[in-house]
């Protein structure tokens, strides 16, 4: 990451530094006199273009692009090509696979790949093959390209499993993939059979990730409630941590290699560091229902996270409440989601068989902008930020529609939160003072951490 | 076979001899006398192949056989064949050191006495005679998981804390650019220009062809075959590496289960003992650190040490129930050790039960969640802010240490006087035995742990006791006194609860989003958004809050105003001197009086709070006042130049003094300050409660004051101050951080470090 520092004296040079400028460039203005007494009312004045910046965006707020359908049953899985922005993977219930072009908002290429359900997809780090894992028990190797003119569609590799195989993921640099399912496997690209099992004393997995900084480390989600972390080189898993419900997909930071967030049964996500399992960085909450899905932006300072709860909500990382909602009539329970290579768009699979492309920051124009455009945004997105306490502009920017039905849930939830603790403390009230210790939320999900 | 019919030769001999040859003492016998023939052949016969082994064993069987039938008519006897368990019962096996153990010289002691065994294995086997030791059981496959997985957890952490300081480096970075390995902008370096380059004319042709020929790069950079393969051939050290490490590992592990092992193993008491001391002096020592760093866990060891005394206090191990103690006892009278003994047991019991009281509960509830509360808490405290910084902890009601610790210690002390009073007492009593005084003091020393809660408020109440005879106006003091505590425990309450609440529903300084169930299409939307009466729920706490604390306050402190308070609380109660009666409880809660003597010597260490509340109140008082306004134009009328000044006259008529203003109201209530200037309309567009990175008003305010605007800036400073925080690329593709990432940061520290 190339970081720009004012205290040091290094020169960070963007596309617009070496821009020339151009006749249309320059201001044409008289040299100004910058003394304060001849510019009144600065504050005021720039309150008043921050409240309006802030309207603005609220207006062009307009984060949904696309919709692609052509699958014929619910979206299952997504995958990111490696190599190219413009090309989307999708696998369904029914077993399909379908390879989209983004920019045309149009499907390339669809094979039938699997008896059941396509539960994991993942495109190998150079971007010319893919792996499919479905509910018959197979793993599937696939050529990126379509096959020539009266080829048959037929996978590179099968290799057949023992037993059905819930997740996938591919590591960063090598030929070595993860599946897990019964127990959680390592393969070789080049052999039939895994080159190392891991079991822990748990029956199922639901998700496996390897970790994309620190390559060779791995994480699960178990059927046990618990998130199990694995060495590559090692032949035992390393450690595990038990929580009070279920954890369903978990993603490690893509730039900072000991953190991962998981997507939990109890509505929440939970960013942990892997080092210190007993208690999470942050708790995530705002979801009404279980957090199905979870990915992180490749900047790593944002994750969106989907839900059966129908909204796709996006999250800073440390920040416990959502900075954006995303929701739309039709789309139902959103089983998977991904957030492109570009930090600039969120693509989420549905229950309904659609594939809904999204902005990732809802105000943002799309497209180049010339520099002037560039620098006028940069200056309301710091004006914003200037004034965000003022609370009639937080008022303006935090505001955000929701559907009736997940407005309502999530009052009662308040309500029954507030329940909740108004009873805690009367207890602690009535009872001898420290019986009753007060559990910070951290705390409160971590049931036990195994060596 | 020439050998083996000289045998034959020699056994028939030997048929002629012994005539009544048993089948097992014969072949004993045949079996000498080989040997001993074997020695007189010498050398030669010592080597003797497989093969001549078998044929003479049947051989010998036949002769056998031929033997037996020698008696005429006898009967051919059964071959038999014999198992073990018929022998030996399974249930008379047992493994510890029976008689039918097999030790090691049984099996050594053959060979021993075996000549054909050389001299050098024989020494051997002597050797191993004599080493002991056997080999250790392995752990159980359990714990030898439990100790890899531990093993290769830590491995893990330490490598990837390698990422600790690039990670922290970004989170501090102003600006971040993504992504991370960027191309260079400017001008490329020709080679990678012309690497598509074709060749043409013959020259050039001819060179290449010679560059390809010896494998040498056609452009700079680029790396011949040869040390390309060195560079690949890294790897192996990196293979070296792992291996070292792995070995390393297992060398670890190894200690690991050894030490286990060792400890597990030693069974002196004495040993355990003394570890077990030592380890609780290092606790205490590491315990003191940890209040300091780490509140929460310091609580947790906290509750453990509570819980032990718990379990003491039920067990009564250390009193004098055991049958140790009771025998102790006895002996006391004669022995200097037993009396010692015991005495130690009882200093034990002491510690065991002595209870401890710290501030970590309050610490540790206030330390959730810190970022969120300004977002959180009800207006009327964030409006008090200044109030609760660290500089005055008073304003907190919030207690530390020592005052308790010390009151504790006090009571101990006086219990201390007590017993050895007793034991004077009893001492007099010339009749009584030392055994029985020991057994009584055992008693005491129960009967004082029993009641020690209700002794600690006795000794207050006492102490208050004696100052009530010091002090005219007690009465008045304890009412203000426990005023002041009842609202500094309102206000604790309510830093509790809303903190219970961050906990609970906030976890950071983000403000949740306020869904609603109105849709933003229009700019004239988001105007009704802003009359939105249900969107105003926090200001009429806000406007009414802050007065009545400050009159809550004042009010208590108006109160004090005559008494001395200093002299109060300084004061020195002689505990010694007053007789203990364990009885003697107050019925209204004791414990509020006692957190009222150490709220109020600590509030009062450190500054007046009264006056400096006075000054205050004077100061909005004069700011309120009005002001005389001179609107004299120098020169209207006049002469005018420098030096002039206008005539009284003119001073006194131009000088306009406006209306005094409405009486205050707090006029007539010197303990409050109510502000008048409070303009709610205004209120509504102000920052309540101060944001969170923003330690004091002041920062914010000057941060608010500061323009980003070019109106106010140069260009260059705009720049500067309006760069985005993240950077992307349009296009590109950013891959998660990469190894080189480390390098490049290793590389620059050492450049900063050089």
């Amino acid at each position: 990451m190339r970081r720009v520092s004012t205290d040091m004296c290094q020169v960070a040079l963007t596309q617009d530094d070496l821009l020339r400028r151009k006749r249309l460039d320059v201001c044409r203005i008289l040299p100004r006199n910058y003394d304060p007494s001849l510019h009144p009312f600065e504050v005021s004045r720039e309150y008043t273009r921050a409240l309006n910046a802030t309207k603005l965006e609220r207006v062009f707020a307009k984060p949904f692009l696309a919709s692609l359908d052509g699958h014929r049953d619910g979206v299952n899985c997504l995958a990111k090509h490696t190599r190219s922005l413009s090309t989307l993977l999708s696998g369904s219930c029914d077993g399909e696979v379908k390879v989209w072009n983004l920019t045309k908002h149009e499907c390339v290429r669809t094979l039938q790949a699997h008896g059941g359900f396509v539960r994991g997809m993942v495109v190998r780090y150079c971007g010319n093959s893919f792996f499919t894992i479905g509910d018959d028990k197979t793993i599937k190797q696939w050529k990126m390209e379509a096959p020539g003119y009266g080829e048959e569609e037929e996978p590179l590799n099968t290799i057949l499993g023992k037993t059905v195989f819930t997740g996938l993921d591919h590591h960063q640099k090598k030929g070595v993939f993860a599946t897990c399912g019964q127990q959680v496997d390592i393969w070789d690209e080049q052999r039939s059979t895994p080159i190392r099992s891991f079991t822990w004393g748990v029956d199922s997995f639901s998700s496996v990730r390897f970790n994309p900084v620190e390559t060779e480390l791995l994480g699960s989600c178990a059927s046990d409630r618990s998130i199990v972390l694995y060495d590559m080189r090692e032949s035992t898993p390393l450690k595990k941590v038990i929580m009070t419900m279920r954890t369903n997909t978990l993603c490690w930071n893509p730039m900072e290699a000991y953190c991962f967030t998981c997507a939990n049964e109890d509505y929440n996500l939970y960013t942990y560091d892997m080092r210190h399992l007993e208690r999470p960085i942050k708790v995530h909450m705002d979801h009404v229902s279980a957090v199905l899905d979870v990915d992180y932006s490749p900047t790593g300072q944002e994750f969106v996270s989907a839900s059966f709860d129908k909204t796709i909500r996006i999250f800073s990382k440390d920040e416990g409440h959502s900075r954006e909602v995303y929701h739309t009539k039709r789309m139902q329970h959103i089983i998977s989601i991904k957030w492109s290579a570009d930090n600039k768009y969120i693509l989420s699979g549905s229950d309904e068989m659609n594939i809904r492309l999204w902005k990732a920051n809802a105000a943002e124009k799309l497209g180049v902008l010339a520099p002037r455009e560039r620098e006028a945004v940069n200056y309301s997105q710091k004006l914003k930020e200037k004034f965000q306490h003022h609370p009639q502009i937080r008022r303006i920017a935090r505001h955000r529609h929701l559907p009736k039905n997940i407005y309502h849930q999530k009052n009662e939830l308040r309500i029954m939160k507030e329940a909740r603790r108004r009873k805690e403390m009367n207890v602690r009230k009535h009872s001898k003072p420290g019986s009753v210790p007060v559990v910070s939320e951290k705390e409160k999900h971590v049931v036990s951490v195994v060596k | 076979m020439a050998r083996v019919s000289r045998k034959n030769g020699i056994k028939k001999t030997l048929k002629g001899k012994c005539s009544v040859p048993l089948v097992g003492l014969g072949d004993q016998q045949l079996l000498y006398e080989e040997e001993e023939d074997s020695i007189d052949r010498g050398e030669e016969d010592i080597i003797s192949s497989e093969e001549d082994e078998v044929d003479h064993e049947r051989k010998r069987q036949k002769l056998l056989e031929g033997i037996s039938t020698l008696g005429g008519k006898r009967k051919r006897a059964q071959g038999e064949r014999s198992e073990a368990a018929v022998h030996m019962s399974e249930f008379t096996v047992n493994t510890d050191g029976g008689p039918g153990k097999v030790k090691l010289s049984d099996l050594i002691g053959i060979f021993e006495k075996n000549p054909a065994v050389p001299a050098k294995s024989r020494r051997q086997l002597k050797n191993l005679r004599r080493v002991k030791k056997s080999m250790n059981s392995p752990l159980s496959k359990e714990e030898t998981e439990k100790i890899q997985r531990d093993m290769a957890f830590q491995k893990a952490a330490s490598e990837v804390s390698r990422w600790d300081s690039i990670i922290t480096q970004n989170q501090r970075a102003k600006q971040l650019l993504f992504p991370l390995s960027q191309e260079p902008a400017g001008p490329r370096p020709v080679e990678r220009l012309v690497a598509g380059w074709n060749v043409q004319t013959p020259l050039e042709q001819e060179i290449f062809a010679l560059l390809s020929a010896n494998k040498q790069p056609f452009t700079d950079p680029i790396l011949t075959p040869a040390e390309e393969a060195s560079v690949r051939a890294m790897s192996l050290e990196e293979a070296k590496i792992r291996r070292a490490e792995l070995q390393k590992a297992r060398a670890l592990q190894s200690y690991y289960e050894a030490k286990a092992r060792r400890d597990r193993k030693i069974k002196s008491k004495k040993y355990h003992k003394v570890q077990t001391k030592a380890k609780r002096k290092e606790f205490l020592k590491h315990f003191e650190q940890m209040v300091k760093t780490d509140p929460a866990a310091a609580l947790q060891e906290l509750n453990k040490m509570e819980l032990a005394r718990m379990q003491e206090r039920m067990s009564l191990k250390h009193q004098n129930s055991s049958k140790w103690a009771k025998s102790k006892a006895i002996m006391a009278k004669y022995d200097e050790e037993a009396r010692k003994a015991m005495q130690q047991q009882l200093e034990m019991n002491r510690q065991l039960t002595q209870k401890l009281v710290t501030p970590l509960n309050d610490d540790y509830e206030q330390d959730e969640g810190d970022a969120g509360e300004t977002d959180l808490l009800p207006d009327f405290v964030n409006d008090a802010v200044d109030g609760r910084d660290a500089s005055n902890p008073w304003m907190k009601g919030k207690l530390t240490e020592e005052p308790t610790q010390k009151q504790l210690n006090d009571t101990t002390e006086a219990a201390q006087v007590v017993s050895t009073v007793a034991a004077e007492e009893e001492e007099l009593e010339a009749e009584e035995t030392e055994e029985e005084a020991l057994l009584r003091e055992f008693d005491n020393n129960r009967k004082l742990h029993q009641a020690q809660e209700s002794d600690i408020a006795g000794g207050v109440f006492l102490e208050e006791m004696t100052e009530d005879r010091a002090a005219a106006e007690d009465s008045e003091v304890s009412d203000c006194l426990s005023e002041f505590t009842i609202i500094s425990r309102g206000r604790e309450k309510s830093f509790k609860d809303t903190e219970v609440f961050n906990c609970a529903d906030f976890t950071d300084g983000s403000a949740q989003l306020e869904e609603r169930l109105v849709r933003i299409r229009t700019v004239e939307d988001l105007e009704l958004l802003h009359h939105d009466p249900s969107a105003e729920p926090r200001h009429p706490p806000t406007a009414k809050d802050p007065p009545s604390e400050e009159k809550h306050m004042g009010k208590s402190k108006k109160k004090k105003k005559g008494i001395e308070l200093k002299e109060v609380l300084t004061k020195e109660t002689n505990v010694i001197k007053v007789p203990l009666t364990p009885t003697a409880t107050d019925s209204d809660d004791p414990e509020s009086k006692l957190d009222q003597r150490e709220l109020i010597k600590e509030a009062f260490a450190g500054d007046d709070v009264i006056s400096s509340f006075l000054k205050d109140k004077r100061r909005h008082e004069d700011e309120g006042k009005p002001k005389v306004v001179d609107l004299t134009l120098p020169g209207w009328g006049e002469w005018g130049g420098v030096g002039l000044k206008p005539p009284k006259r003119k001073r006194k008529r131009f000088r306009v003094k406006s209306a005094p203003p409405p009486p205050r109201k707090d006029q007539h209530l010197p303990s409050v300050i109510i502000s008048e200037k409070r303009n709610t309309s205004l209120s509504l567009h102000q920052v309540h409660s101060l944001p969170f990175p923003f330690e004091d008003h002041g920062q914010f305010e000057s941060c608010i004051r500061s323009p980003l605007g070019r109106t106010w800036n140069t260009e260059r400073t705009v720049k500067n101050v309006t760069k985005p925080r993240v950077v992307t690329q349009l296009g590109a593709i950013i891959s998660p951080m990469a190894e080189e990432e480390l390098l490049k940061n290793k590389r620059a520290v050492a450049r900063e470090g050089s």
